[in-house]
């Protein structure tokens, strides 16, 4: 498994790999679950007071099914780590971000000034995610 | 038109700044290929036969003439003194090196022009009805609409990696001069009975090797939700479309799967979440970007009829001109398609005179149209005759719009590393050899594709035509009745394919058909619809 490389949360990270969805329905005490991409987020939700860290596996990083997975937990109030995991580039760490990914653990480590760079590109944005940022339309009109 | 502020060009620039960034990453080697693809993908740049390919977004075909100006200077600068207008409305480049790129990118920024997501599997530029401001029978102006949808979808986050492209397109009049139903999303702009203003959604139409007409899935949802609801359209496909197979990636096969009535009811539960997540841009933007599409200072009084006597300039204005909404005005269509020339493609001086004509005669503006022309949108009667002398003595003076000569032709094994067969040469033997008789063949629109992903929107053609790989040796198939628009309608293939010279033949053979049983005032496609198939194969392979 690989190393958890940037982390943006202040709590004690959560050391037990995630398990499957499907194991996660049968163990009660389970607090971290990995989503595979065909998962369904929306099988969470019921838990999501009990979870303390959502691993968002992307096998390959075209797979864009777990920006929706992420933005789908963020929307439903979880609160938890919701870790980027597998085919993480650096090209795609800040779409991650504001879909409401906190922490990143690339199979393949990022050059850190070329992820630092990457975080800071885009100072402003369209869209309202629940990444916090007001989307541009706010502040044009406030 | 659309004036970017400083959110707008900040975003723009931080794009150059981060492509540059990639582009000498890749140079350097610290990142593979495979890795870089998807990167330069979305920001247009492809790897063709021969060069890169560089396509530039033109939002809803919307140019200043500042803005086409630059389009000529960056052909002479960077490409070898021409460029290619796209069926999305768009421009590409077909010499592009690639440590040139991001000075290219530099070049547009500098009038508000790009290439994100002009290629890649996120939403790309959104096309719109080229007459949008001029035509006399929209409900309202749709291009406002469509530039709210381009800034939602400008780096969307949840949407980059789609299963595939996603294309949208906008209209606001009940007739489609944009393909809206061959789209993944077409919005259509419309009032309900109550006379308020709402878009109706026709999600999963598609050309490719599986034609589909978008089924409508929604018939109004309140303007002021058009957005959140494209968002509840796209969720729903990035989570389950397909991506075991890129051939069945697309939306329409999602759609088509899951059933019209099965997918609307899962993009109607998701639209009910997302209304509680405020994801809507407030009137008030609408209402900001509204305001730059307003109408140009038109002039009242102005003379509503102009000189004919010149036969050659009443042709012209007659074929490739369309009334306008305001008494005096008139909205210009320039050919880019002479006989025997390579449709779409404009040279750097006649990109630089069409900029010209824009500024002196057209309030400064142009529009890029899905059928690769030009138009001079709000040209004064009284000026006409002097415009197309300008044109005229430019080569762009053809009098074909929507003839036979007025071909949609693909890039082709010219150029493109996807295709089977080439359409430019064939394109060009067409029209070569059926102008002499494009007049009194009448309105015949001839679309070309140089394989089965159909960027020559064949299935859409009056005659379409595919061109395939067969043992190695370029074949042709031919298909009859296709139409896009408020009747659209797909094609039907002929028989076996033609070869070269074959399919040239065939092609003239259909208008013969044509013009034989052709009743009254019948185009090409009425008497096709009326008479069948039948007697076309008959004088093709009887």
């Amino acid at each position: 498994m690989a190393d958890v490389q940037f982390r943006f949360r202040n709590d004690e990270p959560v050391g037990d790999p995630g398990v499957t969805v499907d194991a996660f329905g049968e163990q009660s005490n389970a607090s971290a679950v990995r989503l595979e991409p065909g998962d369904d987020a929306r099988d969470l939700l019921p838990h999501l007071d009990r979870i303390r860290l959502i691993e968002v596996n992307f096998p390959v990083f075209g797979d864009g099914r777990g920006y929706s997975a992420a933005r789908i937990l963020r929307e439903a109030g979880y609160g938890g780590e919701l870790r980027a995991v597998g085919e993480v580039l650096v090209d795609q760490i800040a779409h991650m971000r504001r879909c409401g990914f906190d922490a990143f653990a690339p199979e393949v480590p990022l050059d850190p000034a070329d992820a630092e760079a990457a975080f800071a590109r885009y100072g402003d944005v369209y869209q309202p995610t629940t990444d916090g940022r007001a989307p541009i339309w706010q502040l044009r009109h406030g | 038109m659309y004036k970017y502020d400083t959110y707008d060009q900040a975003m723009v620039d931080a794009r150059v700044a981060e492509f540059r960034d990639q582009v000498h990453r890749r140079l350097e080697g610290h990142i593979t290929e495979d890795q870089f693809k998807p990167l330069r993908l979305m920001n247009g740049l492809y790897l063709q036969l021969h060069a890169y390919m560089l396509r530039v977004a033109v939002p809803y075909g919307t140019l200043s003439s500042a803005q086409m100006r630059m389009l000529g200077d960056i052909a002479d600068k960077y490409d070898r003194g021409y460029g290619h207008f796209t069926t999305r409305q768009n421009i590409q480049y077909n010499w592009i090196k690639l440590e040139e790129a991001p000075d290219i990118l530099a070049d547009l920024a500098t009038v508000e022009m790009h290439a994100i997501q002009t290629s890649g599997n996120c939403i790309r530029n959104t096309t719109s009805d080229q007459y949008a401001g001029a035509a006399a029978d929209e409900v309202v102006d749709p291009r406002p609409y469509a530039e709210l949808i381009r800034q939602w979808s400008t780096f969307h986050p949840e949407f980059n990696f789609l299963p595939r492209k996603f294309k949208m397109a906008v209209i606001a009049s009940e007739t489609d001069r944009a393909a809206m139903r061959l789209h993944d999303i077409g919005i259509r702009i419309l009032r309900n009975a109550a006379g308020a203003l709402g878009a109706a959604f026709y999600v999963g139409g598609g050309m490719g090797r599986t034609p589909m007409i978008a089924p409508c899935i929604r018939d109004f949802v309140p303007i002021d939700q058009m957005i959140t609801y494209s968002e509840a359209c796209l969720r729903v496909y990035n989570r389950y479309g397909r991506r075991d197979n890129k051939y069945k990636a697309r939306i329409k096969i999602l759609v088509h799967e899951l059933g019209k009535d099965e997918y609307t009811r899962q993009v109607e539960a998701e639209f009910a979440h997302l209304l509680t997540q405020n994801i809507e841009p407030p009137g008030a933007e609408l209402e900001r970007i509204a305001a730059m599409f307003a109408d140009p200072p038109f002039e009242a009084g102005v003379p509503d009829s102009f000189e004919r006597s010149d036969p050659a300039f009443a042709l012209w204005a007659d074929t490739n001109c369309l009334p306008h909404k305001r008494p005096g005005y008139i909205a210009v269509t320039i050919s880019l398609k002479p006989a025997g020339g390579i449709p779409g493609d404009a040279s750097a001086d006649q990109i630089r005179l069409m900029a010209d004509l824009a500024r002196d005669y057209s309030f400064d503006e142009l529009r890029v149209t899905h059928a690769q022309n030009i138009v001079l949108p709000h040209v004064r009667k009284a000026d006409l005759y002097a415009v197309w002398q300008r044109l005229e003595a430019a080569g762009l003076g053809t009098a074909n719009l929507d003839r036979i000569g007025d071909i949609i032709a693909c890039p082709g094994l010219d150029y493109c590393s996807l295709a089977n067969a080439r359409s430019i040469p064939v394109a060009q033997k067409i029209s070569q050899r059926l102008a002499p008789r494009e007049q009194e063949i009448g309105e015949l629109k001839l679309k070309i594709s140089g394989c089965i992903n159909a960027c020559g929107h064949h299935h859409a053609g009056h005659i379409g035509i595919l061109g395939v790989d067969r043992k190695g040796v370029e074949n042709y198939q031919l298909s009859l009745g296709g139409c896009e628009g408020a009747d659209t309608s797909l094609g039907q293939i002929t028989g076996p394919g033609f070869d070269e010279d074959g399919i040239v033949d065939a092609v003239e053979k259909a208008t013969q058909v044509y013009l034989a049983n052709k009743q009254g005032s019948e185009r090409f496609l009425d008497t096709y619809r009326r008479v069948g198939m039948a007697p076309f194969k008959e004088a093709l392979y009887g």
